[in-house]
């Protein structure tokens, strides 16, 4: 047991630091920069890295990667961690959207899509959620009519990273009312800059606007755009799901190292807020599940390295440090005392960090697969329980009963 | 990147478990159970030392197997799991340990060829009185070589050959190599929470004892046999937790409540997926310990508390649950749940409570912050 590279890994990290000094932008402070200024060096950035094939690694070589190994991703990816360069804007493109085009695509338009996607010059979305069809997505109601050799489309998703600088998305619509509810859905990939396209922003409860909403209003698009078979629309997207996990990150936030600096600058009766017994018991808590999830990777990148598909315990991440997030964020404003209810950054201990952190985690909550939904997907796919009962299976999606 | 067992290592946990199956099954752990004259399975003990398990750590120059500790963490799994009913840790984690820690090159000599052959078991005395022991409360006196005190609980302290006992000498606190046996020592078996392990109250009246490792460092020691401890101990809490989540799905995948089976509604599902998410990260946790302990790494202190406070919850949590997802057949002395609830609790307080840990713990990132 121990943390070492094998020689091969070992190598591969040179290689990589090399080339990541040699190539990795200056550091710059993003944060006083638009969306769009930043956006442009983000793009910038991913074609120096397509150049060298350091981006889609895993891929092979024809589509734009290096056939590498998982492990060998794994290590770029901490790599370049350690420089601060422009990141994210690809992630759900490169990690689902593209995967999805280059499985079901024809040859003329996986030539068309893959290699620009790749240099980064343009970007896709994924439009599945809908307001009415969350976690169970496959509810979906934004409807595709044939039209000739044409789709009419008409609807509304939701939670849609990136809409308004994304340049083609993969969207899933109903083509069939009249059967259940798994068995009338479509894929297809839309230009984003078509009329009848239309990305609003949301604004969430934490004040910021992340994600999109996008509407539909008679989009026109042609047969030849579909991903798979009409009526395949969710086997689809399965494939598209199926990489969700690899494409979204881990969370954000202040951990317990911040909270031990606030507690140890916070006076209280007994002294320093880190001198409270209790406050200290929960510490030790956060550290043990912080490092828990942390050591389980390390597991995950061991199954890696070893050639091995890596076990069910990364499904277990999401749900620890999102909440651990939401309760460590309510216990430093608590520890702020009357205080803690500022939100000014420039009054706030540590720029407001746990205030927003504590309106920024009711969403990880949910983004990505609810605590309910992950906690469903560990019974079932991890242990073998057996799924709920569907009342919903063999009825026509339009009969089926419909609230908000 | 290399964190989790070896191949080799999987195979000695394969091979552990396969012998536990046969040689400590329910039906072995009941009679400790049951007898309240049983301390334990003295042909399990037998057999263990025959399987050369006692000495698994323990260096070849001492009749040991010479393997490393992450092979005696695999061995400490697969007990707890069959919720073995034998003074394996108060031999090995404690003793051994305590005795490879600071026992002079004459004590090693003595003593460990002895326990890899499985001629004798430990204790490891500590506690007093509710509460944890310390330097102002701590009693136990060794005078010119003679030991006077009462340490309560001593886990399997009824039937130890050896114990090493924390005391002061001259003021300076210390540990002891104490022989049962000898003059000067009376020995009481208490009913406990879980008596598939035993328990006694010791009293010391001029019991001739031999200082193990520096005067003065009895506290440090302690703790430091505490912490190789801990890890070991995680192993067992581990393999006890894996258990209880392996018997709560079985029961709750052939139990039928209105129409169905009750693996099918989420309140089960859930609360499986809970013991699932805290067993996962008390097993990172835990071969973090057995790595720090295998290498005698700087950090084995902070991974040991770590491994010990998610442990303890981890069997604590998934235990306790497991007798719910049984419902009333749960809470029979016919059923095993409980077997495992008295194991948890024996397992979370043998060395230390772990709220203890959770201090120490954050004194550990206290002094790595100042650092």
């Amino acid at each position: 047991m121990d943390f070492n590279d094998s020689p091969e890994e070992a190598a591969f990290r040179i290689e990589v630091r090399t080339w990541l000094e040699a190539n990795a932008p200056q550091k710059v402070d993003t944060k006083k920069m638009s969306e769009p200024e930043i956006l442009k060096l983000a793009k910038a950035w991913q074609a120096t890295k397509a150049a060298a094939r350091f981006t889609c690694m895993t891929w092979p070589e024809a589509l734009g990667g290096r056939g590498a190994t998982p492990i060998q991703n794994v290590i770029y990816n901490q790599e370049e961690s350690k420089f601060d360069v422009p990141r994210g804007f690809f992630d759900i493109g490169l990690g689902m959207c593209v995967p999805t085009v280059m499985a079901f695509a024809n040859d003329e338009t996986k030539q068309r899509f893959v290699a620009p996607a790749v240099r980064g010059e343009e970007i896709w979305c994924q439009l599945f959620s809908e307001p009415s069809a969350g976690s169970d997505v496959a509810g979906l109601r934004t409807r595709a009519v044939k039209d000739g050799d044409d789709w009419v489309i008409n609807g509304q998703k939701v939670w849609t990273s990136g809409a308004h600088y994304c340049d083609f998305g993969i969207l899933l619509v109903r083509t069939n009312p009249d059967v259940p509810k798994h068995k009338g859905l479509t894929m297809f990939w839309i230009d984003m800059k078509a009329p009848g396209v239309e990305v609003r922003p949301i604004h969430q409860m934490s004040g910021g606007s992340n994600f999109n909403e996008v509407y539909f209003t008679d989009l026109r698009i042609n047969d030849s755009q579909r991903l798979g078979a009409v009526g395949d629309g969710w086997k689809v997207a399965l494939v598209t799901l199926m990489n969700e996990r690899l494409a979204v990150g881990g969370s954000t936030g202040p951990n317990y190292a911040e909270i031990m600096a606030l507690a140890r600058s916070t006076v209280t009766e007994d002294g320093n807020a880190l001198a409270n017994d209790a406050f200290r018991e929960k510490l030790a808590d956060w550290y043990v599940q912080a490092e828990g999830l942390k050591l389980t990777r390390f597991r995950t990148m061991t199954a890696l390295s070893r050639g091995q598909t890596p076990g069910p315990e990364s499904s277990i991440g999401k749900i620890i440090s999102a909440n651990q997030l939401q309760d460590l964020s309510n216990s430093a404003i608590e520890l702020e005392d009357q205080f803690g209810i500022i939100t000014d950054t420039a009054i706030a201990p540590m720029e407001a960090a746990f205030q927003q952190s504590l309106m920024w985690a009711p969403g990880l909550r949910i983004a990505g697969g609810t605590d309910e939904i992950l906690k469903n997907i560990i019974a079932e796919r991890v242990l073998g329980l057996p799924g709920d009962v569907r009342v919903d299976k063999d009825v026509a999606f339009k009969d089926m009963p419909t609230g908000r | 990147m290399n964190f989790d067992y070896s191949d080799d290592q999987k195979f000695l946990k394969n091979e552990a478990r396969k012998f536990l199956d046969g040689n400590c099954t329910s039906a072995h752990v009941r009679k400790v159970l049951d007898n309240a004259d049983l301390s334990y399975d003295a042909d399990l003990w037998k057999g263990v030392g025959a399987q050369g398990w006692l000495g698994a750590a323990i260096p070849e120059e001492h009749g040991g197997l010479g393997l490393g500790r992450v092979e005696l963490c695999a061995i400490a799994e697969e007990l707890g799991r069959a919720c073995a009913p034998i003074p394996f840790a108060s031999t090995v984690y404690f003793l051994a340990e305590a005795l490879m820690l600071a026992g002079s090159d004459a004590q090693k000599a003595k003593w460990l060829p002895k326990i890899a052959a499985g001629e004798l078991i430990g204790a490891f005395a500590t506690s007093e009185g509710p509460g944890v022991v310390n330097a102002a409360n701590l009693q136990s006196n060794v005078v010119g070589g003679k030991l006077t005190g009462v340490k309560i609980p001593v886990t399997d302290g009824d039937i130890a050959d050896v114990a090493v006992v924390l005391a002061n000498e001259g003021g300076k606190p210390g540990l002891f190599l104490v022989e049962l046996a000898g003059a000067g020592v009376t020995r009481e078996t208490l009913k406990t929470l879980d008596p598939t392990r035993s328990v006694a109250k010791i009293t010391f009246s001029g019991a001739a004892a031999e200082r193990l490792g520096d005067a003065g460092e009895g506290f440090a020691l302690t703790e430091a046999v505490f912490d190789r401890a801990a890890v070991l101990l995680a192993f067992e809490q581990l393999g006890g937790s894996d258990r209880c989540l392996e018997m709560a799905k079985d029961y709750a995948m052939d139990r039928y409540a209105f129409g169905r089976t009750i693996a099918s509604y989420q309140a089960i599902k859930h609360k499986l997926a809970d013991i699932y998410v805290k067993n996962e990260l008390a097993r990172s946790n835990a071969y973090f310990g057995a790595w720090a302990l295998n290498v005698g790494a700087a950090e084995l202190p902070i991974a040991a508390a770590a491994a010990r406070v998610a442990s303890s919850e981890a069997f604590w949590f998934a235990s306790k649950e497991n007798v719910q997802t049984h419902g009333g057949m749960g809470f029979t002395w016919a059923v095993d749940c409980h077997l495992y609830y008295r194991r948890s609790r024996q397992l979370a307080l043998v060395a230390g409570a772990p709220k203890v840990w959770k201090e120490r713990l954050v004194q550990q990132l206290e002094r790595r912050n100042a650092a």
